[in-house]
């Protein structure tokens, strides 16, 4: 098999693909009995006879989910179906506590929308979605023994916690035209149903933790000769690569598909539709399961559940209830903010975004807030290994420190030493100025006394100011600061030391 | 002490209720019974005495205290095995299930626990209620108190065997096709299938769920409708539960009993009688309709020509939702595993041991019908059919209030008969399950004996979405003219039963 | 309409993950085969234009309110487990993919 590189395949082939994405919605119960929807507890505690399909139990579904989805539905354009109706996908799996799934099937809650995915360099590309629909989740199988991997197990635990976690699944139209942006794109996209979810709290949007998560879909197709057209080349077969589960991880499994394909139609051997495993580890994709059995999930309307219609009124309140798209957010927010590419793109990346637009809420200037975040806080955060949102201060906090500093009670140096001591518990930021006695010397009596001191100790120093090398101050300065640990203002300092000198400033 | 056994529910609720015999006695008397003729009965799976024992205690002792206590606290009560009961085992009738105690109560369960019902046990059933004989029982058949040889119908042959054997005066059964009406009917007693979602099924097994109904067995057209009023009403725990109040079934009973049948039209349903229908049989049917019109019902005919198909639609949905359903009898979670060297051997080769013929053949079918390219053809056009016949009980409706028809064509066949024919078998549904398809209410209560062969003939009432009060109007009139007219209940003719000692 | 052969017998019962013996394979088809003949009278029954019904009581929009409910301890809900361990069910080792 010849072996092209990414550049070279994407240079002979056209890339297709699609995106199916499943987030977990956060509704405080599962999607069809009264079970926490919580993850991390013992095994098969928030189990009951509906989620492990114990005989003659029954579903009843949770309203929130049919709330949450069809918000969802129309933060992605879709019009939301008059009647839709729940299936069964009959499979038998060890996980899937009825062996079927009730999902959706010929009629989904959500269908035909579209969703602008703003680039890097801010292009945008407009992704067809085909439909959203509501699904339960299945259990979670362990394997024992052998490498912990499925393969060469000994035997497999089953815990059904997460059995019934609702899922809404987004499957996009195939996405064509993106050429070598291809991979960008596809996590563009993914990115912005993440910023979407958790914008609008039906969704904690972790990829991590799987409560969002990803099967790409690509094919290749030759490329059209020039002044034809690429659209009339039919698709090619096309891989479906379950669980990739980071956004890193969904450009380098479009990659190593891309290369994969693109050497097996250069060596005129087929590409197979097919199922295939991303090994985070390895960065490659592995086929699955053979599919010279055909699946035939045998679906039909779900005989336990009746159709949901909602309210046409009530799907246009919840209309109100859709946030701003992220990108246009985005582009209001540079705007407001008056932050350059860079720096928004900087806060954006580091995920900042909302608590840079927290703290000037509480007060702060843009650039103060960004100052804050993107640094001091960044730089503590990366140490620390978490995200931003993730350290123990609050936007207010942040603004009530920078407040202090506007007033001329903080220098820069006892600001980051507030800062500090919010983030290691110590209180609310005036706690920790009092506590650690952080103010800054605003006594002149106090401050003359130093200065005095500092030029009787330095006469040469004082016979430089007056014979008017004023910059000589700036020893003065330093031995005053020394004196008073930091806490002085040190323009003030200056003032006191010229007066002091008897030269006018 | 008296026997109260022979006794009607509402008679050894009166008698508990005058202090004239305890909960204790009274349940003791019917594990009695079953420990002497369930031998050759074998109405039972399991007999839960301990736990009846302890109920009935528990009610006396609240009766002696004084407490208000429901209708029917005290007298007890046989549950189809297909209903869930928490500790104690539940089997649906399947070897797959052997063993199984829930660690859960269905709604009707705790309805008849609140109820302050104790629970006798459990009776028998064809497997998963795939069946018309309680043949396809994985734990042996049940026989037929008005002759051994016979079966009881099905597939809730264990229910109706028990009240007529005299070991439970009421007993729960559950109807998808029929499996409450035919086992009444050939076995002298009184089924009634309610409303689709009147009666919970939260915590019923199910077998097809578009179709399943549980509902009340007895042996007087009074004691279903009390019974009825314990089980129905509305469930949040079962999404196609109606939310409505239950139907007045014990008023309507008095209406019937004392009052006449002015005004009331009895649609006469063409395709449910004639050709295929026993002679004994069809001459019954005529003699209750007499007997309507003589208390004042106008009899009229009515055609439901779509009905021609309900036998094979109800052959593509019940195994189409029942393949399904059935999929999690997986040995995962409960009931048995025959372990292999891999999950899917094990699956397979437990359900290959734990599924009995007509479940497998069901399941196969469900698969065939459902599968892709096969989807329209079959299922699709199945659901179609339901449309029609539902249309063709509108129209019928438009004419009758009620309608009547024999509840099977024939009077219970022989043990064994059938078992290798399953369309011969599945013919006795034919006139119960257009009832299912539309999710009506049905009943039937004994017509007599079959002249011919001296069995059980039954008379099958349907009503209305929601109007099950009518069945029990109609069908108290017509049983209180009947029994009148035989001088005394119907089973009093049944042979007696010979008592192990 | 078409009859079931053995072979589609065969891979309706792998669907279904029943394990048939030759002679429950050989019995079961025959069985199947007059019952589909019986049963396909249905798509003759019916048109396009008839819609079909699965409920038989039509309703909608039956949903509960999200409010956790109690569930069952581990032990309730593993007590009916043919094998279990560390509060979880045991199986033994999968070899099939996730669907
Ligand atoms: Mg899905
Ligand atoms: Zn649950």
């Amino acid at each position: 098999m010849s072996t092209l590189t990414y550049e070279s395949a994407l240079e002979k082939y056209d890339p297709v693909f699609g995106i199916e994405v499943h987030v977990e919605l956060n509704t405080a119960t599962k999607i069809f009995c009264g079970c926490a929807n919580q993850f991390g507890s013992a095994p098969n505690t928030n189990v009951c006879p509906v989620c492990i399909g114990l005989p003659g139990s029954m579903p009843v579904t949770n309203e929130k989910v049919v709330e949450s989805a069809v918000r969802l539905g129309l933060a992605l354009g879709c019009s939301i179906r008059e009647s839709s109706r729940f299936a069964r996908k009959n499979y038998f799996y060890p996980d899937l506590a009825k062996d079927y799934q009730i999902s959706q099937y010929d009629e989904p809650t959500c269908y035909d929308g579209e969703l602008e995915v703003v680039l890097d360099d801010g292009e945008v590309v407009t992704v067809g979605i085909e439909r959203a629909h509501i699904e339960e989740d299945a259990g979670k199988n362990t394997h024992v023994g052998g490498s912990g991997g499925i393969q060469g197990a000994d035997y497999s635990l089953v815990d059904y916690n997460r059995a019934g976690v609702p899922l809404v699944e987004i499957v996009t139209r195939p996405i064509e035209g993106t050429a070598e942006r291809v991979a960008e794109v596809a996590r563009a996209y993914v990115a912005t149903i993440r910023d979407i979810v958790k914008a609008m709290d039906i969704s904690d949007g972790r990829m991590e933790q799987g409560s969002l998560r990803a099967d790409v879909n690509l094919s290749l197709r030759p490329k059209a000769a020039d002044g034809e057209d690429q659209s009339a080349v039919p698709f090619g077969k096309r891989s479906e690569t379950k669980n990739v589960n980071s956004l890193r991880a969904i450009e380098r499994a479009i990659h190593f598909e891309i290369v994969r394909q693109a050497g097996l139609l250069d060596a005129g051997q087929p590409v197979h539709q097919e199922t295939r495993h991303w090994h985070e580890d390895t960065g490659e994709t592995t086929s699955g399961r053979s599919k010279e059995e055909a699946e035939d999930y045998r679906y039909f309307p779900e005989p336990d559940l009746l159709p949901v219609e909602p309210d046409a009124a009530w799907v246009e309140s919840l209309r109100g209830t859709i946030p701003e798209h992220p990108a246009k957010r985005r582009a209001r927010l540079q705007e407001e903010w008056a932050f350059s590419d860079l720096e928004m793109r900087d806060a954006v990346n580091a995920g900042a975004l909302d608590l840079i637009a927290a703290t000037i809420a509480a007060g702060a200037t843009p650039a103060s807030a960004r100052k804050w975040w993107l640094g001091e806080l960044a730089r503590t955060a990366n140490d620390a290994g978490t995200s931003l949102d993730g350290l123990a201060i609050a936007p207010a906090q942040v603004a009530a420190v920078q407040a202090m500093v506007d007033e001329g009670k903080l220098n820069d140096k006892l600001a980051r030493q507030v800062i500090e001591g919010v983030l290691a518990g110590e209180g609310e930021p005036s706690e920790v100025v009092a506590a650690r006695g952080l103010e800054i010397v605003s006594d002149d009596s106090a401050l003359e006394a130093a200065v005095d001191e500092a030029l009787a100790a330095q006469p040469d120093v004082l016979e430089k100011i007056q014979s008017g090398k004023v910059q000589a101050a700036g020893a003065i300065v330093g031995a005053v600061m020394k004196a008073t640990r930091g806490q002085a203002d040190a323009g003030r300092v200056r003032e006191i030391i010229l007066q002091r000198a008897g030269v006018n400033p | 002490m008296t026997d109260y056994t022979r006794a009607t529910a509402t008679e050894q609720a009166a008698a508990l209720a005058a202090g004239d015999v305890t909960s204790v006695e009274l349940t003791q008397q019917h594990l009695d019974r079953i420990a002497a003729v369930d031998g050759p009965v074998h109405a039972f799976l399991h007999v839960s005495d301990e736990i009846a024992l302890t109920a009935a205690a528990a009610v006396d002792a609240a009766r002696a205290a004084g407490e208000e206590l429901p209708a029917l606290a005290g007298v007890p009560i046989a549950v189809k095995d297909v209903l869930v009961t928490e500790g104690i085992p539940t089997t649906a009738g399947s070897r797959i299930l052997e063993g199984w105690v829930p660690p859960y109560d269905g709604t009707v369960t705790a309805r008849l626990r609140a109820a302050r019902m104790p629970i006798l046990g459990k009776t028998n059933m064809d497997e998963f209620a795939m069946g018309s004989s309680t043949e396809f029982s994985g734990y042996g058949p049940t026989h037929n108190p008005w002759d051994l040889d016979r079966i009881p119908g099905g597939s809730g042959g264990g229910s109706a065997a028990a009240v007529a054997a005299y070991e439970a005066p009421l007993a729960i059964g559950s109807d998808t096709g029929g499996s409450i009406r035919q086992p009444a009917a050939v076995t002298g007693t009184v089924g009634v299938k309610p409303t689709y979602g009147g009666v919970s099924r939260y915590g019923a097994i199910a077998l097809a769920s578009s179709l399943d109904q549980l509902g009340p067995v007895a042996r007087t057209v009074a004691d279903t409708a009390a019974l009825h009023e314990v089980m129905g009403g509305h469930d949040p725990k079962d999404a196609t539960s109606l939310d409505e109040p239950v139907p007045a079934c014990t008023a309507a009973v008095a209406q019937g009993v004392d009052g006449d049948l002015k005004g009331v039209k009895v649609g006469v349903v063409e395709q449910l009688g004639g050709e295929g229908y026993q002679d004994g049989v069809r001459s019954r049917f005529e003699e209750s309709l007499d007997l309507l019109r003589a208390r004042g019902a106008e009899t009229v005919e009515v055609s439901c020509p779509s009905f021609e198909y309900a036998l094979a639609a109800y052959y593509l949905i019940l195994p189409s939702e029942a393949s399904s359903n059935l999929a999690k009898f997986d040995s995962v979670r409960f009931g048995m595993r025959v372990e292999k060297d891999n999950v899917e051997n094990t699956m397979r080769a437990t359900r290959a041991e734990g599924f009995g013929d007509e479940v497998k053949r069901r399941i196969i079918l469900g698969t065939y019908a459902l599968s892709a390219g096969y989807y329209d053809a079959y299922y699709g056009s199945a659901q179609k059919v339901r449309t029609l016949i539902q249309r063709d009980f509108a129209a019928a409706f438009g004419k009758a209030d009620v309608l009547v028809s024999p509840t099977t064509p024939t009077t219970p066949f022989k043990l064994g008969e059938r078992l290798d024919d399953p369309l011969a078998m599945y013919l006795n549904d034919v006139a119960t399950i257009p009832a299912n398809l539309a999710g009506i209410p049905g009943m039937s209560l004994p017509a007599g004996l079959a002249p011919e062969d001296g069995l059980p003939v039954g008379f099958q009432i349907l009503a209305p979405a929601h109007e099950d009060a009518r069945l029990y109007r109609v069908g108290a009139a017509l049983e209180a003219d009947l029994v009148a007219s035989w001088g005394g209940p119907l089973l009093a003719q049944a042979p007696e039963l010979e008592v192990a000692k | 309409m078409s009859s079931l052969d053995s072979a589609q017998v065969a891979r309706l019962a792998g669907l279904a993950r029943i394990d048939l013996t030759a002679e429950e394979l050989d019995r079961l088809s025959g069985q199947l085969n007059a019952i589909v003949d019986a049963v396909a009278t249905v798509s003759e029954a019916v048109g396009d234009d008839v819609p079909a019904t699965s409920h038989p009581i039509p309703m909608a929009n039956v949903h509960r309110e999200d409010v956790v409910q109690p569930s069952l301890t581990n032990a309730q809900a593993l007590s009916g487990a043919p094998d279990a361990e560390d509060g979880r069910f045991r199986v033994p080792r999968i070899l099939g993919e996730e669907a």
